[in-house]
């Protein structure tokens, strides 16, 4: 695959899709180069309320606030636009990249004293293959592709422009949004029959100490 | 033989689980590994296509196999780890004996005799059918074949019976009475071709993820989704339409759904008049079964099944999906009963973008049950009470009829006489029933009254601690063979390394103890390649007829659907694979043109009454229990709670419940809560969460001992496929008291061993581990 190729091949991310199974932590861990070590995480966004899940890759951003943070050079973005992780000869475990990245990407592990990030597992997107999280997630909530294939295939508005503050920040990944607002009603309570407390179970009535259920069962 | 042979302590220390984390010689093995070998996962009934790496006899890693069609690529976290289990530190070695200072290493020889003599001396003071004979649906077809052929021929016992009654069977048996087979109506690619999708009872994400794929493949193309389940799983959360029924209320909702689509004049009168037969009777059930009615009972708002019925009942085209949610129910049959007249009464079957299919849990919980490892079956699908089906596999058997048994117990049904005493003896292979069986406590005290026990595992699973013999027998990647998948597609397994040590592969296991019970002429194999080509003349004019796949077509066609029956060019039948080029394509779709398989070629409508379930909450256990899986363990958790990456993910089953629920009893997130049911008592930590139902409770069942919840599950049966009621308990909850704590922390701290610390990030210290 040439450069140009490789270039045109973008990185989806569309958390609507993740079901959180971690495979692509599990498969990033197997990359090649990353030896056993994922360098890409999931976000439970708040498990107590939802099994909404986020896989955060890099974003491998054109202007990288982690690199410019850096003050030992250690973060290099290469011609075909991947930021890589941190260099081990170079890093210096200073945490700035840590602490400067505003998509809160990467991870400083003190057993090595050096900040580990996902590099789009760049040993397989270099040579024409797709990086390993992209390849197994089973529900496609990572995707490897063109955008013109994305857009053939795929419901989302896919954007890498993102507003920070006085920083705007322009990425190689793309978030997936809903084309649409979505209204998610994540207590199930939410989509119980009212009569739920009352008459429905009150030969059992295994929850008339709980506080009156709300007065709705409408429709999704 | 109830207490253990070694303190838990010797047994965990000699046979683990021990956590694994690294391929063997650490992971810059994987750089140069000697070839890649395409195969399949052996951890659930997707068959998702991989390929692993070898290196020196050992598998090293695996690479993503985008080239098979089913999963192009994708894994789930098992898949992906599941080279881990290779090489493991507790893989089974060499024969062993149990004795009272533990288990010793003996030869295959005195392990062989002392099995068979056990065997004959049971069976001559008994009956033949005092030694029973477990199975498991991580087989594969030859192994399954192999199996049922065994116990009928060497062993001479009826009963004989497999791990996938934990698993599929109601959806086997409801299908066979609606359609004529047992078998998915479609293949996946008809799930992304649907309008709507309706997926009941099963949690795909988690237990079987690829499938998320094809359904959102479908939502791209504007299908909506309908889901139902008490917990508000991954994809639920995401549905156009989410019904949170309470456990066990399943055909209230599906009978609500007929009914109203009856009443709305939603059925396809030409399909159901020219198709089917008895959809009068099946309506006249329904009639009163109005969506009011099943709110009450399922706590599912009425207007929202009237949407459910609507949605499914006027889309063009349309799927219905479910697993063990459904089926592990003394109701399991009747419930996917209801999903088929649904999709009768629509005529959404037997057409692109349609049908109606179970998804498989097990490895080869498909394959598995076709050829004759389940107790009332032969191979190819046949029914072994049918003397005609008798007659023909007696004849490929080289056998009277006579010699067959009858139809034997079930799973669970044989482990209640091995405790009422009636069976005394057991040879188990790859099925651990004190994890998967329900109401353990029965299980170890039905295992401590047997006579004998021989066991053929790769690794010392809870229930082979039990055994008097056991014999090492052959993982997945050891073996080669042909699985079926939750399509219905025949795949090829390929083998990667060899056994190592002593172990021996499984098929040959049998042929030994078959040769020396005087019954080795049945047994005449040099490979499994033969046993294939004999289970395809079992099968042939079967239902599951396999007899036009041969290995080399699988492997050519990257699978082949079944039924699959021989036809030759000339037009004659023929088994020879060189004739079989002009090949039966083999069927991914079944029904079309609204041809069944029963013999007047007409599916069956089933009238439905609601009934309860076998245990029903009350004041004194007020709360409803549900079990299931976790997307990082596999089953009973044999293997998986080996693999360290895996067990990270969920390192300990725990307790989900409400918040409102969690707030009532004073209860915390991570708090310790006791569990009880009218079997026993449990004690986890808890996870708070809205995504449950507030008068249910669920638990993982993947884990053993004294965080097993199938301590707590009861023994009721569905009547129909003997498929114990998993999903349906009534329980109370409470915090934990001291004692408890204390006795659930040391119970934790049982579940693994972690053996090679550092090794987990290839880092030189233990830092890492030490400030998790």
């Amino acid at each position: 695959m040439t450069l140009r190729n490789a270039i045109d091949q973008r990185f989806f991310v569309d958390p609507i899709r993740c079901i959180g199974c971690k495979s692509c932590m599990q498969a990033c861990s197997e990359c090649a180069t990353h030896r056993g070590k994922p360098m890409i995480h999931l976000e439970f966004v708040e498990r107590g309320f939802s099994t909404q899940t986020v896989p955060m890759v890099c974003m491998h951003c054109e202007n990288p606030t982690c690199a410019k943070v850096c003050p030992a050079d250690a973060i290099k973005r290469t011609e075909d636009q991947i930021v890589q992780s941190s260099l081990k000869e170079r890093c210096i475990g200073c945490k700035n990249c840590v602490l400067a990245c505003p998509f809160g990407v990467p991870r400083y592990y003190p057993e090595i004293d050096q900040m580990l990030k996902c590099d789009m597992c760049y040993d397989r997107t270099s040579v024409g293959l797709k990086p390993m999280c992209a390849t197994v997630c089973p529900s496609e909530a990572l995707f490897y592709g063109t955008l013109e294939e994305f857009e053939s295939r795929r419901k989302g508005r896919p954007v890498n422009s993102f507003q920070f503050g006085e920083q705007e920040i322009t990425t190689r990944v793309f978030l997936v949004l809903p084309e649409e607002e979505v209204s998610l009603r994540m207590d199930v309570i939410a989509h119980m029959d009212a009569r739920f407390d009352s008459d429905a179970f009150d030969h059992i009535d295994p929850f008339g100490h709980l506080e009156p259920l709300p007065m709705q069962g409408g429709g999704v | 033989m109830s207490d253990l042979p070694l303190s838990r302590q010797e047994l965990l220390e000699q046979f683990g689980p021990t956590l694994r984390y690294r391929p063997p010689g650490g992971f810059d093995q994987q750089d140069d590994y000697e070839k890649l070998v395409p195969t399949h996962c052996c951890f659930c009934g997707q068959q998702c296509g991989i390929h692993l790496k070898v290196k020196d006899n050992a598998v090293v890693g695996f690479e993503p196999r985008t080239d098979f069609p089913f999963n192009k690529g994708k894994l789930c976290p098992k898949g992906v780890k599941r080279y881990l289990q290779g090489s493991h530190p507790d893989r089974l070695l060499h024969p062993m004996k149990r004795t009272e200072k533990g288990f010793v290493r003996i030869s295959w020889d005195q392990a062989l005799e002392e099995t068979v003599s056990k065997i004959r001396e049971i069976q001559d003071r008994y009956g033949r059918d005092s030694f029973a004979m477990l199975s498991g649906v991580s087989l594969n077809n030859e192994k399954s074949y192999l199996v049922g052929k065994f116990a009928r021929l060497a062993l001479q016992t009826a009963n004989l019976d497999y791990n996938g009654r934990l698993c599929m069977v109601s959806a086997g048996a409801a299908n066979k009475k609606a359609y004529g087979i047992d078998r998915a109506s479609s293949s996946w690619e008809d799930i992304a071709k649907a309008k709507v999708i309706f997926v009941i009872g099963t949690n795909i994400a988690e237990c079987f993820p690829i499938t998320t794929d094809y359904i959102w493949r479908a939502r791209d193309n504007g299908a909506k989704l309908i889901y139902a389940d008490p917990r508000m799983v991954p994809m639920a959360r995401t549905a156009d339409l989410y019904l949170p029924l309470r456990p066990g209320s399943d055909s209230a909702l599906l009978m609500a759904m007929l009914h109203v689509i009856i009443r709305d004049g939603l059925t396809d009168q030409k399909f159901i008049s020219e198709h089917t037969v008895d959809f009068e009777k099946a309506a006249a059930e329904v009639k009163d079964a109005t969506p009011e009615w099943a709110a009450k009972i399922t706590g599912v708002p009425a207007e929202q099944i009237e949407k459910a019925a609507r949605w499914y009942g006027e889309a063009e085209t349309g799927m219905i999906l479910h697993a063990r949610g459904l089926e592990h129910q003394v109701n399991g049959v009747k419930n996917v009963l209801c999903c088929a007249n649904l999709a009768l009464a629509t005529g959404k079957i037997g057409r692109e973008g349609c049908g109606h299919s179970t998804i498989t849990g097990q490895g080869n919980g498909q394959g598995g049950r076709e050829h004759g490892h389940k107790c009332d079956q032969l191979p190819g699908a046949r029914d072994i009470e049918n003397p005609e089906h008798r007659a023909y596999i007696a004849k490929v058997w080289g056998c009277d009829e006579s010699e067959i048994p009858r139809k034997g117990l079930s799973a669970q049904e044989i482990m209640n006489e091995i405790h009422a005493g009636n069976i005394k003896g057991l040879l188990s292979i790859c099925f651990n029933p004190l994890v998967s069986l329900p109401d353990a406590n029965f299980t170890r005290e039905a295992l401590g009254k047997l006579e004998h026990y021989t066991v053929i595992d790769f690794f010392l699973s809870e229930t082979a601690q039990h055994a008097d013999i056991v014999l090492p027998g052959s993982l997945h990647e050891e073996d080669e063979g042909t699985n079926t998948s939750c399509e219905g597609r025949v795949i090829k397994i390929n083998q990667a390394i060899d056994p190592p040590g002593e172990a021996w592969q499984d098929w040959r296991i049998l042929l030994d103890i078959a040769e020396r019970l005087g019954r080795g002429k049945y047994f005449r194999y040099q490979n499994a390649q033969e046993i294939f080509n004999e289970l395809r003349l079992a099968s042939r004019g079967g239902t599951a007829d396999y007899s036009g796949i041969t290995w080399e077509r699988v492997e050519r066609e990257n699978g082949v659907f079944w039924p699959c029956p021989q036809v030759s060019e000339k037009g004659k039948e023929t088994l020879d694979a060189s004739e079989l080029d002009s090949l039966h394509p083999g069927i991914p779709r079944l029904f079309e043109g609204g041809q069944f398989y029963h013999m007047d070629k007409k599916a069956r409508f089933t009238p439905t009454q609601w009934s309860e379930s076998a245990e029903v909450v009350d004041s004194e256990y007020p709360v409803w229990l549900t079990t299931g899986r976790v997307i990082s363990q596999y089953l009973s958790g044999t293997q998986t709670r080996r693999i360290g990456p895996l067990v990270d993910q969920y390192p300990h089953p725990r307790i989900e419940m409400h918040t409102r629920m969690a707030r009532q009893l004073g209860i915390a997130e991570k708090e310790w809560v006791t569990l009880e049911t009218r079997r026993g008592k449990i004690t986890l930590r808890s996870m708070v969460v809205n995504t449950i139902r507030p008068d249910t409770v669920f638990v993982p069942y993947h884990w053993a001992g004294k965080q097993s919840i199938n301590m707590l599950t009861q023994r009721a049966l569905d009547p129909t496929s003997k498929i114990p009621e998993f999903k349906v308990s009534a329980c109370k909850v409470r915090k934990a008291t001291e004692d408890e704590i204390r006795e659930a922390v040391e119970a934790e701290s049982w579940t693994s061993h972690i053996e090679r610390l550092p090794e987990r990030y290839g880092l030189d210290d233990r830092r890492s581990e030490l400030t998790r």
